[in-house]
């Protein structure tokens, strides 16, 4: 396993603000998702050693959250939101448009590898209801319009990158 | 003179009935005092309390008090305290019990909290009690019939999981049927000190699972077996292979180190099935490591001896005792007796009345090994302490060096195990006389020889009476070989590392052709004395209580199931090979050391 030595910097800074080393794993784990991509069985064991667990300790908090992913995902990160406000508002139709603009389906990635879409829970914006997460930047009342504009938005930036 | 009061005892009142506990215990434990069974799975006496079953609920109030004066406020027409019940139950493992507690475990509102909590164990749970070998043993079903509901309002889905996972060598997990007590991950974690348990995809498909590459394969493993309330984990050894109820339970000793864990042997016409820990919270509490679990399997091995042998050929009984009396006739002298530490107390002891009567040195077959500072023991010899009882030998055989270590032998190797191997030895002075000539016939209570470090020159110089349970080396070049009976096919005693003197029962009858050591024993004695000695457990022992000076008040009638302590002190400055252990600590070194020398 290969961290940028900017993630094991961050790593050994921020284990010392736990009073016992085992409270720093949360942020630990999402520093090496952050760097990683995803979490592999070798980042769960090398996470262990570094806080003086077993694997085992550290592999069921990584499965029990969905935000921190085994498999690597595509370049982009779709998150439709599908609490109640923003079903109500058209979160479904809102993900079914993404859907079919990277002919993929919720839960996967598209077959060039650009998208993952994925069906979240509260993004924690119902006033704005429907919103979508695309990576870092929210993006609120996606209509099937705004849905749309937002695909081709990322395919050009796909295209510019190629 | 009266004992005084112990000042750490608390009055507490369990459905109506007072009784004095100690200071930190639980209401589970202060219920079982007074014979009420609060109902439980995740709480286990010997692990830390985790509280998540929720089926131990019961109802806490305290006496009332007079806020200002802080004197409990009586009730007129009693006389007696009002109590202040809780609005709310709580959990009994996690309730440590306060002076004047009063506790309710039968009201209606427990009687419908166990309702409800049954109902949320068994949504999950396959209805597969038919087919699973948790069935007749399972805290679920008794406890479904005890404080269950009766009838199934659930018309929805049952969750689909896996139906067999192995977890590690000798542990199968049928997911659905887990009820997420966390028993057997406290177990690893605590006991063993393996953390290799955990629960994974934690929700609606909880699964009880080990880290991608990594097994529970640790020789404690077994007991996650035996502490999983429902039938969850099983042994990959015992599933579907007998009801529990058709089994036969006999106490029995963990005969592969001087720990003498206490077990249940469970038979059924006279063949094995398995063997589980017996509570003993002085010696092995509710635990017993993988390996003592198969030992079993040696009754059945193909190298098992069941004919008697002279000169190598067929034989009888009769007259293998009259090749041997021949034997001590003709070398007369120059004979020596090469006891085992895996014979019991009364083996041990007639072999001692045929060393004396023969006039014959005495040796004991060290085995020693890697201890595994829970319940295996570095001195693999399960009765080394009763020889040293009943007087047939003084001092403890010397160890070979770990140089030439031979392969560990029958009772500790296997699959399973410590994989260090086991040193057998203590025969260098034999090997130094029968080179000199002096000694020219040796008795060998099932002890391979050769394995403990004679040569095929040496033996070949000797004559040998071998009485054992399987072939090897030495049984091989005997002039006279009788079969004998396993730890399982006899009763008798051991004493272990604490000077407990621990009792087991015979199990299953031994294969034709195979006689107790004692019989043979006794007609070997007989032979060389010529006068009777007893043959049997019950008799034998009014002779041990007149002739060994520790076993004076004792008697197998009266010798409690988790045993007695014997008084060791005289062998307390020998240097015994065991390092701690779960429930011993060995001498202080320096301490032994100073008496020796002064």
């Amino acid at each position: 396993m290969k961290l940028k030595p900017e993630t094991l910097r961050r790593i050994d800074e921020v284990i010392p603000h736990y009073p016992v080393k085992r409270s720093a794993v949360l942020p630990v784990l999402h520093l090496v998702q952050e760097d990683a991509g995803c979490i592999s069985p070798e980042a769960t064991e090398w996470v262990a050693q570094k806080l003086d667990l077993q694997p085992i300790n550290v592999y069921e908090i990584v499965t029990f959250y969905p935000m921190f992913r085994q498999q690597p995902i595509g370049r982009r990160h779709v998150k439709v939101c599908r609490t109640l406000s923003c079903a109500l508002m058209g979160g479904y139709k809102a993900c079914e448009a993404f859907e079919q603009e990277f002919n993929t389906h919720r839960g996967a990635t598209s077959l060039d590898g650009e998208v993952t879409i994925e069906f979240v829970e509260c993004l924690a914006s119902c006033g704005t209801a429907p919103v979508v997460m695309i990576d870092d930047e929210l993006h609120e009342r996606v209509d099937a319009a705004k849905a749309k504009a937002l695909s081709d938005q990322i395919k050009q930036e796909a295209a510019q990158r190629r | 003179m009266i004992a005084p009061p112990k000042p750490d005892l608390i009055t507490v009142n369990v459905d109506g009935r007072e009784i004095a506990v100690p200071k930190g215990t639980n209401v589970i434990e202060a219920a079982r005092l007074v014979g009420v069974d609060v109902p439980h799975y995740c709480y286990h006496p010997k692990l830390s309390v985790s509280g998540n079953c929720r089926m131990c609920l019961i109802e806490i109030g305290m006496p009332a008090v007079d806020p200002v004066s802080r004197t409990p406020f009586p009730v007129a027409a009693s006389g007696m305290p009002r109590i202040n019940w809780m609005p709310r139950p709580q959990i009994g493992c996690a309730t440590n019990v306060a002076p004047g507690m009063h506790i309710r475990t039968n009201s209606p509102l427990i009687k419908d909290c166990r309702e409800g909590v049954m109902e949320f164990l068994l949504i999950n749970h396959p209805l597969d009690c038919p087919i699973c070998d948790q069935a007749g043993e399972c805290k679920l079903q008794e406890q479904s019939t005890g404080y269950g509901r009766g009838y199934s309002r659930f018309i929805e889905q049952k969750n689909v999981k896996p139906k067999r996972t192995p977890l590690g060598p000798r542990v199968t997990l049928d997911d659905e049927r887990c009820i997420l007590c966390s028993r057997c991950i406290r177990f690893c974690k605590e006991i063993v000190k393996d953390d290799v348990l955990g629960f994974t995809d934690r929700g609606s498909y909880s699964t009880l699972s080990c880290f991608p590459g990594r097994a529970l394969a640790n020789n404690y493993s077994l007991n996650t077996v035996d502490i999983c309330p429902v039938g969850a984990l099983t042994s990959t050894d015992f599933r579907f292979k007998m009801r529990v109820w058709f089994l036969k339970q006999t106490n029995s000793i963990d005969a592969e180190s001087s720990v003498g864990a206490n077990t249940v042997v469970w038979s059924r016409e006279g063949v094995i099935y398995r063997i589980t820990p017996r509570r003993n919270d002085e010696v092995n509490d509710t635990w017993l490591p993988d390996s003592a679990r198969e030992l079993y399997k040696a009754i059945h091995a193909s190298d098992r001896l069941v004919a008697v042998k002279v000169n190598g050929t067929d034989s009888a009984l009769e007259f293998a005792v009259g090749a041997a009396t021949g034997l001590f006739r003709s070398s007369a002298g120059a004979i020596a007796v090469v006891g085992s530490g895996r014979s019991s107390v009364e083996e041990q002891f007639l072999t001692r009345k045929l060393a004396d009567a023969l006039e014959a040195p005495t040796h004991l077959v060290s085995r020693v090994g890697q201890g595994d500072e829970i319940l295996i023991s570095a001195d693999r010899n399960p009765n080394v302490r009763g020889a040293l009882v009943v007087g047939l030998i003084q001092a403890l055989p010397k160890t070979r060096v770990a140089g030439d270590a031979t392969p560990s032998s029958r009772l500790t190797n296997g699959d399973v195990g410590v994989a260090a191997p086991v040193r057998t030895g203590g025969l260098t002075e034999l090997a130094a006389q029968i080179d000199a000539g002096r000694i020219k016939a040796v008795v060998s209570l099932g002890e391979d020889l050769a394995a403990a470090g004679l040569t095929a020159t040496q033996l070949a110089k000797i004559s040998i009476v071998y009485l054992g349970t399987h072939a090897n080396a030495t049984s091989a070049v005997a002039k006279v070989a009788v079969p004998t009976l396993t730890v399982f096919e006899k009763s008798g005693t051991f004493v272990n590392q604490q000077f407990r003197l621990q009792k087991f029962s015979r199990a299953v009858p031994g294969p034709v052709g195979a006689t107790d050591d004692l019989v043979v024993l006794a007609k070997l004695v007989a032979a060389a004395t010529g006068t009777k000695i007893a043959d049997e457990i019950g008799p034998l022992w009014s002779v041990l209580a007149t002739e060994v000076p520790a076993l004076r008040t004792v008697t197998v009638a009266n010798l409690p199931a988790t045993g007695l302590l014997l008084d060791g002190t005289p062998w307390a400055v020998l240097p015994f090979a065991e390092g701690a252990t779960l429930h011993y600590k060995p001498a202080a070194e320096p301490a032994a050391a100073g008496a020796l020398k002064s």
